[in-house]
């Protein structure tokens, strides 16, 4: 069964570049580009990981990662979070919050793609 | 029939219980168990104000004026209510001080000086012998008409008896030998005697039971209650006459001068100031006495009007002296115990004031008349006296005797001449002159020794001219013609009229005249010079009298050096030598120490000294003879200024510290402030580096995936391949121009940028503009209209940066314009001094809040933790600086939903310059 | 003996009533004739007015707190 993956970012380029990426692991992908966006994307297409940026539009990452956290049918849900900030903080915070895993940006493409398919037990 | 020696008899039964009473207080106060330590014993001895004045002429005064008696009790009542700080701060300068009488008060207060207090002993003396008199013959009246019970005569005029006949000289001798007994069977450095106190308060329980005993059989005996009497002298119109005062403003002005008058006395009256003050065992007791010794005075004084009344009812043809109607309204109705008990009541008011005042008056005349002259005496040698407490004790002796004998003298002479009461306020009116000097003494530093002796001086002169000539003068002892006439025959100098004043009874008029010269000179004669070295001392110690005792015992404003084994032979000369011992040992043992040698004589030593000695002698003599011993290197007004400039310095430093603290307080919070905005700069700058670091990220993100991407798979096809060089093309720019900006920043900042200054035309500047971003326009289908003023002056910046500024706000325009309806509108306005840019776009509007922080670096509107910004953050933050950097001004007008207008102005050319040059 | 400053204010603010009752003008509206309860008016006052500033002298010395 093709895992679903969901990227929400509202950079358009970083956009391009992880749904390509995404597609040519065989993974089947959605878009969001702000926080709203994204929670009515995770209730429509049910992913089961969403690639997350923190700075969004609307909802910020955090309060997307809260809020599917706070919704027990997404409780299998992966979150990894994304962000251009890379303070300790920022990482706790995210954790906290029940992200399953941070990357900061920029990312390895390599290893990012090891990541997901290590949360999605494909390897 | 009452015999003779039966009224003698029990008068010398009573005067036994008396002594006894005494005798046995005597006894608890040496074993340290003190009958009088109770607060109500001492008001119930306060109550010897009331003589036999009160007891028999309270009832004669109201038979002739009505109410006139009651001023002369209203008017303690009244001092009570100040005493919780006068007479407390008396007490307690007394106490400190180790004052002894009223003498020693005023002139320990003006530096010790002996003439003033032998100035208020002559004082004292003068004006109470006709008091003393009055109680002679208070008791010698009583006598004889109880005598004669039940037939009621009236005595005989007293100077027709034959001496050795007259009931007076003996009962003057009898009191004196009892005062002697009483008062001066030992000596004290207090000059106090417990047992005398508990005696004088169990004589005020007896006259007021007597008082109160006739008064409730008369009204209620007699007659059926209060509303029978009033109600059968409303038909007799000379008694109705008494139920009110003449309503005229004399009658008033006399109401309020015997009030006057009597606030005064029950201050200073030396008895007063014996009980009060010298007696005074612990001052809580005052407290109680505030309003239990009014309450006194209330009751004692209910029946006076019922008694005058019945009186003048029974003895309706006024053949009986209504002064006598306590006395002969029992016996008209056969009372014979009851006119025995009235008697006796009569007996203890005289009594008691007679002890208390010779006692208080033979402290004074030994000790601030007697004893400085024989000290001065150099012939009788007495500095070489080892004990001379016997003679203390027989100059006291003597002066009893003495005062007694002149007040049998007055009596004989003058006693006939005024009513009980007319001569009770002669003698209140006296001891009314020290009124200045001791008030102003306690709460003026500035009353000086001259100018009390000035104000005292004049004030009895003018009492004795006023008062006490004319009443010899009705006596007969002088031709009247100098009251009728005046001094040699001058109107002006009647002494009844001084200077033509009428309207005035004789008491307010004397009051009035002594008054004024006694202030009067006080006053002037103080203020003439400042207070000598001695006088500031003892001034302060007065005034100030609670800031000295309520801490240790101060140092005193003396200095000198003296030897412990002068001191106390010295003090055992007055004391006895065993007393000064005692006294000296347990001075040391309060220091903690084990014997008299190890006390160090020092300034509180000496004053310790003098103290004990000035309640022997008074405190002039005192310091006389601890002069004798010590040798003292008196104080110049240099060096007593110097301690005051010490304690005014110390008061300056205290502010000055407040001031620092207040000052430090302030610095503190400007700390706290400076380190908040400091806390919060930091956090800017994290949040400012964590910003940037933000916006390198991004680009880089996209620059790095793409790289990867391609540089994985080779074979990526073309149309991607270009795809994806181009956003890394577009990402590189990107991220060079943040770069860029913000190094632009940086130098602005620093100060290091680059500024190519020259003459600018705005037309060019923004049409170049406006071309360079035409494309932006037409992108997102906005529209753009020009509004340019068409003379414009030049202005002085750099072209390139203006340039820089305008592309800044167009794009931005652009940005937050909704695409096809957004309309952009540039003008270019000439105002009075300066060159305006305005440009104005219909986006979503700026809020209040955020119109500010726009224009700091990375701050865009919105939270950036929500609203992706679009740009770097750093342009209007730029074009601020740039704008700034020509004398310009960059800001922001707008409503949200109603657009923004982005305005700039430049200063014209040259006033930039003139402005720069006043820099 | 506590130099209670309010007690002693209290005091002397029944010393300044006690002056103000004791004086023209308030004693002259009393001066007159006719009586109260048996008793002449003006004494009634003057008695009446004394043991009123007597019961507030003990008031203020006994209920004050040391």
């Amino acid at each position: 069964m093709t895992k679903r993956i969901l990227i929400v970012d509202d950079e358009p380029n970083i956009v391009v570049s992880l749904e390509f990426l995404m597609k040519r692991e065989g993974f089947e992908v959605a878009v969001a580009a702000d926080g709203e966006a994204a929670l009515k994307s995770v209730e429509e297409k049910r992913p089961d990981l969403v690639l997350l940026d923190i700075m969004l539009p609307k909802k910020n990452g955090f309060e997307v990662c809260q809020l599917i956290r706070a919704n027990p049918e997404w409780q299998s849900i992966k979150v990894v979070m994304l962000t251009a900030k890379g303070r300790d903080t920022e990482v706790a915070k995210g954790t906290a919050l029940g992200a399953d895993a941070y990357m900061t940006k920029p990312f390895s493409t390599k290893d990012l793609i090891a990541q997901v398919r290590q949360m999605l037990d494909m390897d | 029939m009452l015999q003779g020696w039966v009224i003698a008899s029990v008068s010398f039964a009573y005067l036994g219980v008396l002594f006894a009473i005494a005798y046995f207080g005597d006894k608890r106060a040496d074993a340290g168990r003190s009958v009088i330590a109770n607060p109500t014993i001492y008001a119930l001895s306060l109550a010897v104000y009331c003589t036999t004045w009160t007891f028999y002429g309270s009832v004669g005064r109201a038979a002739s004026t009505g109410i006139g008696f009651l001023p002369i009790y209203l008017g303690p009542t009244l001092m009570a209510g100040l005493w919780w700080f006068v007479m407390l701060k008396i007490i307690r300068i007394s106490k400190a001080n180790r004052i002894t009488s009223i003498a020693d008060f005023v002139s320990s207060r003006y530096g010790k000086s002996q003439l003033l207090g032998g100035l208020v002993t002559v004082i004292a003396v003068v004006g109470i012998v006709p008091y003393i008199s009055l109680q002679l013959k208070a008791v010698s009246n009583s006598f004889t008409i109880l005598l004669h019970y039940p037939e009621i005569v009236m005595p005989a005029r007293t100077g027709a008896q034959p001496l050795l006949q007259d009931s007076a000289l003996y009962i003057a001798m009898i009191l004196a030998a009892f005062t002697i007994l009483f008062g001066t069977r030992h000596l004290d450095a207090t000059e106090r005697h417990e047992g005398m106190v508990a005696a004088i308060a169990f004589e005020s329980l007896v006259k007021l039971l007597a008082f109160v005993a006739v008064g409730a059989f008369v009204t209620f005996g007699i007659y059926n209650g209060f509303g029978d009497i009033f109600d059968r002298a409303e038909v007799v119109p000379k008694l109705k006459a008494l139920m009110t005062v003449a309503d005229s403003g004399a009658s008033y002005g006399s109401w309020w001068s015997l009030t006057f008058l009597s606030m005064l006395s029950i201050m200073f009256l030396p008895r007063q100031f014996q009980i009060a003050v010298v007696e005074n065992v612990n001052e809580r007791h005052l407290a109680r006495a505030i309003w239990l010794f009014p309450l006194y005075l209330l009751i004692i004084n209910i029946f006076v009007l019922p008694i005058a009344v019945g009186g003048m009812l029974h003895f309706p043809d006024g053949g009986v002296d209504a002064d006598t109607f306590v006395l002969t309204l029992p016996m008209a109705e056969r009372q014979e115990a009851l006119a025995l008990f009235v008697f006796i009541g009569g007996l203890s008011a005289a009594t008691g004031m007679v002890i208390v005042e010779t006692i208080a008056l033979s402290t004074m005349v030994c000790n601030d008349l007697v004893m400085p002259v024989l000290l001065r005496w150099k012939a009788l040698r007495l500095h070489e006296e080892r004990d001379l407490s016997g003679l203390l004790l027989s100059i006291r002796r003597w002066a009893i005797a003495g005062i007694l004998l002149l007040g049998y003298i007055y009596f004989r002479a003058a006693g006939e001449a005024y009513a009980l009461v007319g001569i009770g306020l002669i003698s209140f009116a006296a001891v009314a002159q020290f009124a200045p000097a001791i008030f102003g003494g306690i709460y003026w530093k500035g009353g000086t020794r001259q100018g009390a002796i000035a104000g005292l001086t004049a004030g009895f002169a003018v009492w004795i001219y006023t008062l006490l000539l004319p009443s010899f003068a009705k006596s007969g002892w002088l031709s009247l013609d100098f009251i009728r006439e005046g001094l040699f025959g001058m109107t002006l100098l009647k002494p009844q009229q001084l200077f033509g004043l009428t309207g005035l009874d004789e008491i307010s008029h004397s009051l009035f005249w002594s008054m004024l010269a006694n202030i009067g000179c006080y006053v002037a004669v103080s203020l003439r010079k400042r207070p000598d070295v001695v006088e500031t001392g003892q001034g302060t110690l007065f005034v100030d009298v609670f800031r000295h005792t309520e801490g240790a015992e101060s140092s005193r404003f003396w200095r000198g050096s003296a030897q412990v084994q002068d001191l106390l032979p010295l003090i055992g000369r007055f004391l006895g030598p065993e007393r000064a011992q005692e006294a000296f040992l347990a001075y040391a043992r309060r220091r903690g120490l084990a014997s008299i040698d190890q006390l160090q004589a020092n300034a509180d030593l000496v004053h310790y000294a003098e103290t004990l000695l000035a309640g022997a002698i008074g405190g002039a003599s005192a310091r006389v003879m601890v002069a004798s011993v010590v040798k003292e290197e008196p104080l110049g007004i240099d060096e007593v200024m110097n301690i005051l400039d010490e304690a005014s310095q110390v008061r300056a430093y205290s502010r000055q510290i407040e001031q620092k603290s207040r000052e430090l307080e302030a610095a503190t919070g400007e700390l706290r402030a400076a380190n908040e905005r400091l806390k919060e700069l930091d956090r800017m700058k994290d949040d400012f580096m964590s910003t940037v670091t933000h916006e390198l990220r991004t680009p880089l993100t996209s620059i790095r995936s793409f790289s990867e991407i391609l540089l994985d798979d080779p074979k990526t096809n073309l149309e991607n391949r270009k795809k994806f060089l181009a956003i890394i093309v577009k990402e590189t720019e990107r991220l060079t121009r943040l770069i860029n900006q913000v190094l632009d920043m940086a130098k602005i900042e620093s100060g290091n940028a680059e500024w190519h200054t020259a003459e600018v035309d705005l037309h060019e500047v923004l049409e170049e503009s406006i071309a360079a971003t035409s494309s932006l326009f037409s992108d997102k289908r906005i529209g753009l209209s020009m509004n340019l003023a068409g003379d414009v002056p030049k202005v002085k910046a750099d072209r390139d940066r203006l340039i820089q500024v305008m592309l800044n706000l167009l794009s931005n325009a652009v940005k937050f314009c909704d695409e096809d309806r957004g309309q952009v509108t540039v003008r270019l306005s000439v105002g009075a001094d300066a060159v305006r840019v305005d440009v104005e776009d219909n986006g979503p509007g700026i809020g209040e809040a955020d119109q500010n922080t726009i224009f700091e670096k990375f701050r865009q509107v919105g939270d950036t933790m929500t609203a992706k910004p679009q740009g770097t953050g750093l342009g209007l933050p730029i074009s601020r600086q740039i704008v700034e950097h020509f004398g310009g001004r960059l800001w922001v007008e707008s409503s949200p939903g109603e657009g923004a207008t982005f305005s700039f102005t430049l200063p014209k050319d040259g006033e930039y310059d003139a402005r720069k040059e006043e820099r | 003996m506590n130099r209670s400053i309010i007690t002693g204010q209290r005091l002397a603010a029944v010393f300044l009533l006690g002056c103000v009752l004791f004086n023209y003008p308030l004693i002259a509206l009393f001066n007159k004739p006719g009586e109260l309860f048996d008793i002449p008016l003006l004494y009634f006052f003057l008695f009446g007015a004394w043991a009123i500033l007597i019961g507030l002298m003990a008031l203020a010395i006994e209920r004050r707190k040391d």
